[in-house]
């Protein structure tokens, strides 16, 4: 009872009330590089299905948060996925590219 | 002598030996050049992402080449005005990447054969 007492006394008009208060736990697993892990030095503009992992459905560059590549080896990707644009084994734009 | 890679794209209407021809014509202008040739792979029609002066397909070949640096101006002179060539690319191959090729080679070689 306390609970439900306790959110109605902070209660405002139209708040949305909770039996249990939420708690989402998000299990933040903990990011790492895959290069550094790997040990990959250098990538390859040529294999355009292992430069998809970048990027997102629309073939636009994902963020190191992520994918959690540290940034030494995100530069390299961004190389690698434009180059591979210019030569068309990547689109620039797309819609549903997975 | 630096170590490059040259990807270019052929237009697909060429015919067989036009195609032969205009790599044959790379291959010299480099070897006058005093260009040794480390790799040499041809990826055939491959469609593209986006059209390229709307055509969906290309011809696709890769050099891979040890060469003065002075010779890849006028490389690149002749590739622009090739009309049969849609699009090219050369880049320098740094340590990390010439490892990267050499494994890259190996393992083709290896499941080509196999």
């Amino acid at each position: 009872m306390s609970k439900i007492e306790e959110q109605s006394k902070g209660r405002k008009e139209g708040e949305i009330r909770y039996l249990t208060p939420l708690n989402i736990e998000t299990n933040t697993k903990k990011k790492y590089c895959r290069f550094k892990r790997s040990g990959i030095k250098y990538v390859d503009y040529k294999d355009a299905d292992f430069l998809l992992n970048f990027v997102n459905e629309q073939g636009k560059l994902l963020p190191r948060r992520l994918t959690g590549t540290s940034l030494k080896y995100q530069r390299k990707v961004s190389v690698a996925v434009k180059r591979a644009r210019h030569l068309a084994l990547m689109p620039y734009v797309a819609d549903m590219l997975k | 002598m630096n170590h490059y890679e040259t990807v270019f794209i052929l237009n697909p209407v060429l015919s067989e030996d036009q195609i032969k021809e205009a790599v044959k014509k790379f291959e010299s202008l480099l070897s006058e050049q005093g260009a040794k040739f480390v790799n040499k792979e041809d990826w055939g029609l491959k469609k593209l992402a986006y059209p390229i002066q709307n055509k969906k397909s290309g011809f696709y070949h890769l050099l891979e080449y040890t060469v003065a640096g002075e010779a890849i101006d006028p490389l690149e002179v002749a590739f622009r005005r090739d009309e049969r060539v849609m699009r090219y690319l050369t880049v320098k191959l740094d340590k990390h990447a010439i490892a990267w090729a050499e494994k890259r080679a190996k393992k083709l070689k290896a499941n080509a054969n196999a």
